[in-house]
């Protein structure tokens, strides 16, 4: 039967039941998903989630205790071998050899993957420039800033021009603008065909990505793009309140059996309700009878934070 | 693609890492020297220059003759010549004396009217090893002191007389009996363990913490790949590391290789890739640097030090210690060292030590290759 699933050559990443236990702890849960070639997949949730379980488990560094992954076409524990070449692979810790300078760390990544001469030397050229490196080369990784180490990071684990790159939370501790020159060479791999999978905590990233997993205590909670996400917050309408009590007014809304859910958003209260009522003058009738002044009541369209808070809330009411 | 191929990029990382961390590399080509010098100097089982208080009650010309026999000798030094017998206890306890010889006041009488002199000797018997052989040296010398006296005696009587059994002995390997002798091949062991135990399981432990493991384990690389590419580097300083201790027992101890270098060195090195092999298996399932360096130190130290002949005779261990002791690979590396460089005999003596130390490194670096490929999850 097993050799069936050997190979499967119709999308980049095939997930099926995929579970992780660690003794009694269950880090992924029965997941499943696919993500095809040249696609950018966010794997969205909150740390200890089991983002980075999952992505171990694509890579082939631990094994699941239930269920199969593709990669590449190719079974991961069956052929590690083989998704070994054609991956690429980021840990959080931007891994590279604190005491070795940025052109030996290139050499180190480029040899064990088997780059040699004309080959490596125009890759490096490649990764140099793309890192803003130039220059740099005798510069010990340990004295880089965060943002460029994380790009020598990404260069030496896309060096060997991977097929699918794998890139757990590739952002953490990087400056805005790094953080935004990283999503442009998200983009031109995406562009060129390569298919990304990258985690993150951070919802604005998420946006950027073509589809969004997103992921509570090891089990998928719900997949798909940003947009159709939000749209699936549809059945809801969320009112944003401005008030001069906003704590008071949350917990004054949180009684009220129409209300599905609140949250903090800054100084401003989301509230979610059913749709298909109108809820601005019930909202200010409530608010209004208990001494709170209110500034503002908007309707507003979800974002991907209220989707975030949606599914966490559930969960949490769930669990 | 062939193996040395990509085994080539670790080894040239691995000598670009050592190279950089100066101080560390000081450390692993001159501590193993340190260390003999220091263990070499401490552990030191001669019995010489035994701290003698002699209490003189006699006073006789014979007493005096018999005390002569104790100067001139480098067992011997009379420290003390104690009046009141007394007054030993306090030496004793303070250590100013290992030994006090009395002479009771009846000594030249006794022996000139033809009964037995009787002397006292009082040891200070808290290191027993020490005792037994100050008592074995003062004992001898007693015993040479009568019998000059009985054949003198015996000719004033025109008796030609002969002692019957005189005991002929060559001491071979080691004609002094110099402790030291024994004790650096165990030295060697212990030293070259520690060294390539710690160093090894801290190198791989480092690149867990760092991560930079798993970047590894996700490149096509193979386990045994990384390990070949892990040991190399270790085992050539480990090998230049032999060569100072070598040099320093050669220069502080007078202790030389009797015999062959080559196989010296053929020991030495099946002995490194065993300690290599140990590293490696422990740097396995330590998650961090200080677990790693404490199990290193321990299962290197304390294994070697006890159970493999160094100081201690396997032979007067209980028998399930003595079991033990057969999976101790620095035992076999102890006997072959000791041959070659103490008895300086041909291989045929001690191959069997070699096959041990053989099975033994390819036990244990087949074992750690194939927990390396396991989960490395955290």
């Amino acid at each position: 039967m097993e050799t069936n699933f050997t190979s499967d050559t119709q999308s980049a990443i095939r997930v099926t039941n995929l579970s992780k236990h660690f003794d009694d702890f269950v880090a992924a849960d029965d997941i499943n998903f696919e993500v095809s070639a040249g696609e950018i997949f966010g794997f969205l949730g909150p740390n200890g989630a089991g983002k980075s379980t999952t992505i171990k488990m694509l890579c082939g560094l631990i094994k699941p205790t239930t269920g199969y992954a593709f990669v590449g076409g190719y079974n991961v524990e069956q052929k590690p071998e083989k998704v070994k070449e054609i991956i690429g692979y980021m840990s959080q810790k931007f891994s590279l050899y604190e005491d070795l300078s940025v052109e030996e760390n290139i050499n180190f990544f480029g040899g064990v993957y088997g780059l040699r001469d004309q080959h490596l030397i125009e890759r490096k050229k490649w990764i140099l420039k793309m890192a803003e490196l130039m220059g740099r080369e005798k510069t010990l990784t340990r004295d880089l800033a965060g943002g460029w180490k994380q790009r020598l990071a990404i260069g030496c684990a896309i060096l060997h021009k991977p097929k699918i790159v794998f890139l757990d939370e590739p952002t953490a501790g990087v400056d805005p603008i790094s953080r935004r020159n990283f999503w442009d060479l998200i983009y031109s791999l995406a562009e060129d065909g390569i298919t990304i999978f990258v985690t993150t905590h951070y919802l604005d990233e998420a946006e950027h990505c073509h589809r969004i997993g997103l992921i509570m205590n090891g089990k998928i909670k719900a997949i798909g793009s940003p947009t159709l996400l939000k749209n699936n917050l549809r059945a809801f309408e969320i009112y944003e309140v401005h008030c001069n009590q906003p704590i008071e007014a949350m917990e004054l809304l949180t009684q009220q059996s129409w209300v599905k859910e609140t949250s903090m958003f800054g100084m401003a209260i989301h509230i979610s309700t059913s749709s298909g009522i109108e809820r601005r003058q019930t909202i200010k009738q409530t608010l209004e009878s208990s001494g709170i002044q209110i500034n503002r009541i908007d309707l507003i369209t979800p974002s991907l934070e209220d989707v975030f808070i949606h599914y966490t809330t559930e969960s949490v009411g769930s669990g | 693609m062939s193996l040395s191929f990509n085994i080539l990029p670790i080894v040239q990382k691995e000598f670009r890492q050592i190279r950089r961390d100066v101080r560390g590399l000081l450390l692993l080509l001159l501590m193993p020297a340190f260390l003999l010098i220091m263990v070499g100097y401490a552990l030191n089982f001669d019995v010489k220059h035994i701290s003698l208080g002699i209490c003189n009650e006699d006073k006789s010309q014979a007493s005096t003759r018999f005390i002569e026999s104790f100067k001139h000798s480098e067992y011997f030094n009379i420290s003390k010549y104690i009046d009141n017998r007394r007054d030993i206890d306090e030496l004793l306890e303070e250590g100013k004396i290992l030994a006090a010889i009395i002479i009771p006041n009846d000594f030249s009488d006794k022996i000139y009217s033809g009964r037995e002199g009787v002397v006292q000797i009082i040891i200070d018997g808290a290191n027993a090893n020490t005792a037994a052989t100050a008592l074995g040296h003062i004992k001898s010398a007693v015993q040479n002191y009568s019998t000059k006296i009985l054949t003198h005696e015996l000719t004033k009587q025109g008796i030609i007389f002969t002692i019957p059994v005189n005991p002929q002995a060559r001491l071979w390997y080691n004609p002094e009996l110099k402790s030291s002798r024994f004790l650096i091949p165990g030295l060697f062991g212990m030293i070259l363990m520690l060294v390539a135990v710690v160093s090894t399981s801290l190198s791989i432990v480092r690149e867990k913490e760092q991560g930079t493991m798993e970047q590894i384990m996700v490149s096509p690389l193979k386990s045994h790949e990384i390990i070949i590419g892990k040991t190399i580097p270790y085992l050539l300083i480990s090998l230049i590391a032999t060569t100072f201790v070598l040099i320093m027992s050669a220069v502080m101890f007078d202790v030389k290789i009797e015999g062959s270098i080559f196989l010296f060195y053929l020991a030495t090195i099946l002995f490194l890739l065993g300690a290599l092999g140990q590293g490696l298996l422990i740097s396995t399932f330590a998650k961090t640097q200080s677990v790693a360096f404490i199990v290193s130190v321990l299962s290197s130290l304390l294994p070697t030090f006890l159970l493999s002949g160094f100081i201690f005779p396997v032979k007067n261990m209980p028998w399930l210690l003595q079991v033990i002791t057969h999976i101790i690979p620095a035992k076999y590396y102890l006997v072959a060292v000791r041959s070659v460089m103490v008895k300086g005999v041909e291989i045929t003596a001690f191959w069997e030590q070699l096959v041990f130390l053989l099975i033994f490194c390819s036990l244990i670096l087949g074992i750690s290759t194939a927990r390396m490929h396991k989960d490395i999850s955290r």
